[in-house]
């Protein structure tokens, strides 16, 4: 056992943050800091100066632009891009539809797909939730009927994050409905440029777009679309899921709101003293790290475990991961509306061409929505009462 | 980073586990309670064989040279098996303060003798008004000659009853609170004006409340009065070990807990099975994992040479095993219903165990406190 991390690990550790600080423009990288939209543009921008480097695709397999790093690598990877303020390479490309296709794709889908994933030529958005399959996702509707060459798509999603921006959307429909509602189900790859699809916006409580409603009406989609075999999509959307493990506790994103907690926290006075100062703060802080550290070396477990497990088998400790990771952000969150105070009331949405200062203290405007947004962390890819249900299965065998 | 235990420490580890096995059911450690010391002296004995009680000393004062990472491995293992022998008080924080602040002649008399199981020691620090701060110390030392002459009381010294020497934090200079002016010092147990009245803990443990009233013969370990940064030291490594301790304790409540929620029938099925308890089996693992990994973390860093980075470490562990160990524990008696609140039902040993562990050395209030003035972590 040695628990401290090799020379070429801190070595590998810095050179990530030198090119992570360096690279991406610090105007993308503060927005992410202080919690401001980002547009389409920033998300594919920055992506393509990772692709550059061929770092928008550690995790694929190296013939498809993979790196061979370790474990340790990958976690310093994303803890260092996280706390950068980087953006995140569009997870749907990167962690979802580009391992699957990679893993269960034929060549012809690979050579297609896989390169225009990696540089966000195409952005792809995720069409697994329905109205009526939230949790119980296998029981979902969307029927896609075999024509000839091609699938005819009838049914709706929901929760269809940044389907606005979407150029590709990667859908389970039912494609044998009298089969076990597992069983029945493909992973097909749509266009969203086809005729029949609608997509309308849902406003969050944060009053912020990113998720919406996407409607299929008789589209047609070439067969060759399809992923793997037909009625085995259940299996590639286990393994999808399965593969997002390391991140999902974003411990480097929560790091660096901390200290951006702290810094802030540091400037604002309550009387005569920075809020920093103030006993019960601090010690309402420290509980929040206390907890990320000790997330943080779970996660490292983890990781260093992932080595001995078979690909697609994710260690099911990565459930205690998103549990514990949600509500260390959503209390993050919390500390921050704390630090803003009573300027967290002030309701200012991001406008074009708005030129008045912001009201009140740097970040106020944000803080209110994010902590709303966040609400979502425990909700999303599995709600913490899904995560539960897992590991009382998978760990605890009930 | 890698958490595999080498070929050494898993051969440690299966021969503590066996030992805790053979030797430490809930059964037999009754008998060990009822013993006269309130420990077993057999028991003692086979550490001693083992090498367990001079894991962590160096190879030419009798020991094996263990890393904190052995420590860690032995404690967890005492945790499982709630063990009663004082390896903490005399390996622990005595062999700790024997290593860390004592001259290579002290060393080369008193390590081997511990490791052989011959010299038992105890740390007679805690004052009734000085809770976990290190440097409140009220108790006084003076010069007579060669030696010293000790004067205070101390309490809650664990196994303070059965050590034969003790390590006691007197004055020598200085105000109560000051960092300077703290000394430690050796005096036989059994030292004319020294009175000991030994008591048992909540846990089944042992300790002690000891006067010293012109209690002469003691002799100071490193330069008197300049005693604490080791203590805090060799404090700081007890932590950790404790917090390793507790990781044992709660993984062993979370699985006889488990193992409960699997066979306990009731409405015509496991309860296991109903979900509103399957969540919380799953919070419990979780604060035990949590635990585990702080646990970790207080190992790596218990060494640390910078005291502040080594305090942070250390002050963070000890909130997380306080915090998750009152949880593991309340719940693990909560989800056994009544059998858990019975004497005769092994599952309230733990908690109680765990619930001393979070009052040694500062609770996880003080311990919040700490770090949150020291900055906290990130």
């Amino acid at each position: 056992m040695d628990l401290t991390f090799t020379q070429e690990e801190f070595a590998f550790r810095d050179e990530a943050r030198r090119f992570f600080r360096t690279e991406i423009p610090e105007r993308i990288r503060n927005k992410v800091a202080t919690g401001e939209h980002l547009s389409k543009d920033d998300i594919i921008a920055s992506q393509r100066i990772l692709n550059a480097r061929g770092w928008a695709t550690p995790n694929w397999p190296v013939e498809w632009g993979g790196q061979p790093w370790s474990p340790v690598q990958v976690y310093m990877y994303q803890d260092e891009m996280q706390q950068a303020h980087v953006p995140s390479p569009i997870g749907f490309n990167i962690t979802m539809v580009g391992p699957v296709i990679a893993e269960f794709g034929n060549d012809e889908q690979k050579r297609r797909f896989l390169p225009r994933a990696a540089n966000a030529d195409d952005f792809w958005c995720q069409g697994f939730s329905e109205p009526g399959s939230g949790s119980d996702l296998a029981s979902l509707r969307t029927r896609a009927e075999r024509r000839g060459d091609t699938y005819v798509v009838n049914g709706q999603k929901i929760w269809t994050t940044l389907a606005q921006y979407a150029d590709w959307i990667f859908c389970l429909v039912r494609t044998d409905p009298a089969a076990k509602k597992q069983e029945g189900i493909s992973f097909l790859l749509i266009d969203m440029k086809t005729p029949g699809i609608t997509v309308r916006p849902i406003v969050t409580i944060d009053g912020g777009r990113e998720v919406n409603e996407v409607f299929f009406d008789d589209v047609v989609v070439p067969a060759e679309n399809l992923v793997g075999q037909e009625n085995k999509g259940w299996d590639y959307a286990k393994f999808l899921l399965g593969n997002e493990r390391t991140g999902i506790a974003r411990v480097g994103a929560s790091k660096a709101r901390i200290a951006r907690i702290k810094q802030l926290a540091a400037l604002e006075r309550i009387g005569d003293q920075p809020l920093i100062e103030d006993a019960r703060f601090r010690e309402k802080l420290a509980e929040v790290e206390v907890e990320l550290k000790a997330l943080e070396m779970t996660q490292l477990r983890v990781v260093a475990d992932e080595r001995k497990r078979a690909k697609g088998k994710p260690n099911p400790a990565s459930s205690i991961l998103k549990l514990k990771g949600t509500v260390i952000q959503q209390r993050l969150t919390e500390l921050m509306m704390e630090v803003v105070g009573p300027y967290v009331m002030p309701y200012q949405p991001p406008e074009e061409g708005q030129n008045e200062p912001a009201i009140g203290p740097d970040c106020a405007a944000a803080a209110g929505p994010t902590y709303f947004n966040y609400r979502k962390v425990s909700i999303y890819g599995g709600s913490n009462e899904i995560q539960r249900n897992i590991i009382a299965k998978a760990i605890l065998g009930l | 980073m890698d958490f595999d235990l080498t070929d050494e420490q898993r051969l440690l580890k299966d021969s503590v586990d066996r030992l805790i096995a053979d030797r430490y059911g809930f059964e037999q450690r009754k008998k060990y309670l009822a013993e006269p010391d309130g420990w077993s002296r057999d028991a003692w004995a086979q550490y001693a064989e083992l090498g367990l009680l001079g894991l962590p000393f160096a190879e030419e004062h009798g020991g094996f040279g263990g890393s904190t990472v052995e420590t860690m491995i032995v404690m967890e293992a005492f945790g499982r098996g709630l063990i009663l022998e004082p390896y903490f008080a005399t390996v622990v924080l005595g062999g700790g303060l024997i290593r860390r602040a004592a001259s290579p002649a002290q060393q080369a008399e008193l390590l081997p003798r511990i490791a052989q199981g011959q010299v038992k020691l105890a740390f007679a620090h805690l004052e009734r008004h000085s809770r976990w701060n290190l440097a409140d110390v009220a108790a006084t030392a003076r010069q007579d000659g060669a030696t010293w002459v000790l004067d205070g009381a101390k309490g809650v010294v664990l196994h303070g009853d059965c050590a034969d020497r003790l390590l006691v934090t007197a004055r020598v200079a200085g105000a109560r609170q000051d960092r300077d002016g703290v000394g430690l010092f050796l005096i036989d147990a059994v030292a004319p004006g020294v009175t000991r009245r030994g008591y048992p803990t909540q846990d089944g443990l042992r300790a002690a409340e000891i006067e010293f009233a012109g209690a002469g013969g003691a002799v100071p370990l490193g330069e008197p009065g300049q005693a604490l940064s080791a203590i805090e030291l060799v404090v700081d490594e007890a932590i950790a070990a404790l917090c390793a301790e507790a990781v044992g304790v709660m993984a062993a409540m979370q699985e006889i807990t488990l193992d409960y929620l699997k066979t306990r029938q009731q409405f015509g099925r496991p309860i296991g099975q109903f979900q509103a308890l399957q969540h919380r089996a799953v919070d419990l693992l979780t604060a035990v994992e949590q635990a585990r990994s702080m646990a970790l973390f207080a190992t790596m860093m218990s060494g640390h040479s910078d005291p502040t980075e080594r305090r942070r470490a250390i002050s963070a562990a000890k909130v997380q095993i306080g915090r998750s160990g009152r949880h593991v524990g309340q719940e693990a008696i909560q989800l056994h219903g009544g059998i858990g609140m019975t004497m005769e039902y092994k599952v309230g040993h733990y908690f109680k165990r765990m619930t001393m562990i979070d009052q040694m050395f500062g609770d996880a209030d003080h311990h919040l406190g700490t770090l949150a003035r020291l900055g906290g972590l990130f």
